[in-house]
């Protein structure tokens, strides 16, 4: 089967019924319209410019030019996960503390993947390089993000808990170790829920893509649980990183908890 | 021996000896920063100043180590397991009667302890642990009579056993008169000590 291509009248006709939907807020004055209508907006000219730049890459395929393209997804979700948590470290750290526990797992798990698995010449090649990490910084950001925030804020709420048990004597690692597992267990929710329903609820966008593409099934099904590994592996090896790194410090060399270090 | 040297939090210092067995009361107004000056003794806060166990440095050993001998009784108790049992490190039977419980209070629930039951447990939690000196913020507040005398003699006694130093932060006059060997105030920023 061959990939039926869109033509930009298809996509009008499929703005078509986001413009209908708007009418539908407009008349029952339900005034989401103009949000929906923004957002709309910003998809089409966010991804018509990523599809530039792909192309652009896939045409000068380089080192320096796909790590460029990596470097700038890696910063943008970094800044995600800092502006979705309602008490993010003070400074430096605040956008640090994310996006450096992001970088060591996403970049090692797709770098890993493209060598060992994929075994693409060369590996960097864009075509696979980009839209695996994509995939991957896309749901570590979404388990850093949730897990972070729970560890700060429980910190935050518990403070007078994890006194007790410091006065008690206990090391900033015991007295943390409930509100950091509980914080791992937040951030891994979404891709435990996925695998489970992978298949059976949903069928999971890549391989939708692959299959519409022209891709025979059980090869989109083959990567499609590569993928999922691999986002599980690297989303779980960088809420280790970010939840330790956080408990850390959310206590000074002499283990007191530190919440003013905390926005 | 229990020394605190220019020990500094908010606006208050603290200059003070306390010696094997002894037990020194800390009164004043609310906000004055008693409890702050605990919390500093036992390093949960940054301070200035420097504090010794029979010449020995907080600074000089890890913060753990030094809260597991100078242990903090926080006004008001906190527990993070479901069974009071878990908040346990060994048992403490004889204690445990001193205060009116049986051995079948560790397999009690907490939430369904009384706030006097809770800080009567914190109390034997803290003993059991066997601490050097004690910080005790308002150990009493929460009892009623009876319990109140169970707990001042079982804190005699532990220190008299123990030899240990006691810091003990009290809002009733009669009980700074019953249980202290001596006796400071607070008073805008300054600590003076209270002439009987």
């Amino acid at each position: 089967m061959n990939l039926i291509v869109l033509d930009y009248t298809d996509l009008l006709i499929a703005a078509g019924l986001i413009v209908a939907l708007a009418l539908l807020s407009l008349l029952m004055r339900l005034r989401v319209e103009r949000q929906l209508l923004i957002a709309a907006g910003r998809t089409t000219v966010q991804l018509l410019l990523v599809g530039l730049v792909l192309r652009a890459l896939f045409a000068h395929v380089t080192l320096a030019w796909v790590s460029l393209m990596a470097l700038v997804m890696l910063l943008v979700a970094g800044y995600e996960v800092m502006a979705r948590q309602k008490r993010p470290f003070k400074g430096a750290w605040g956008y640090a503390l994310g996006t450096g526990a992001m970088f060591v797992s996403s970049f090692a798990t797709t770098v890993f993947a493209l060598l060992v698995i994929i075994g693409n010449d060369p590996w960097y090649y864009p075509q696979y390089a980009i839209p695996l990490l994509g995939m991957m910084l896309g749901n570590t950001m979404t388990g850093v993000a949730l897990s972070l925030d729970r560890l700060t804020d429980f910190a935050w709420q518990q403070q007078a808990v994890i006194e007790t048990r410091l006065a008690l004597g206990q090391e900033w690692r015991v007295a943390m170790r409930d509100s950091i597992r509980e914080s791992v267990r937040i951030g891994l929710i979404p891709i435990i829920n996925a695998m489970a329903a992978a298949g059976v609820v949903s069928l999971p966008g890549m391989m939708t893509g692959q299959i519409l593409s022209g891709t025979p099934p059980m090869e989109a099904v083959k990567y499609q649980i590569l993928i999922m590994f691999m986002i599980t592996a690297g989303t779980g090896f960088a809420i280790l990183l970010a939840t330790w790194l956080g408990g850390r410090r959310l206590f000074d060399d002499r283990q007191r908890l530190r919440l003013d270090r905390l926005k | 021996m229990l020394t605190i040297e220019g020990l500094r939090v908010q606006n208050v210092t603290l200059d003070l000896e306390i010696r094997p067995g002894e037990i020194v009361c800390l009164a004043g107004p609310s906000g004055s920063g008693k409890s702050l000056l605990l919390r500093a003794v036992a390093d949960l806060i940054p301070h200035q100043g420097r504090v010794l166990l029979n010449g020995e440095d907080c600074a000089g050993m890890p913060a753990h180590i030094w809260r597991r001998r100078v242990s903090l009784l926080p006004a008001e108790s906190r527990w993070w397991a479901d069974l009071v049992g878990e908040h346990f490190p060994q048992p403490v039977s004889e204690e445990m009667a001193a205060l009116g419980f049986g051995p079948e209070v560790m397999q009690w629930q907490v939430a369904r302890c009384s706030t006097g039951e809770r800080q009567r447990l914190a109390i034997l939690r803290l003993l059991a642990q066997a601490p050097s000196a004690l910080l005790l913020d308002e150990p009493t507040a929460s009892l009623d009579h009876e319990s109140i005398g169970r707990v001042e003699e079982m804190i005699d006694r532990y220190r008299r056993l123990h030899r240990a130093p006691v810091l003990w932060v009290s809002h009733d006059p009669d009980q700074m008169r019953r249980v202290a060997d001596r006796r400071l105030e607070i008073n805008g920023g300054r600590v003076e000590e209270v002439r009987r």
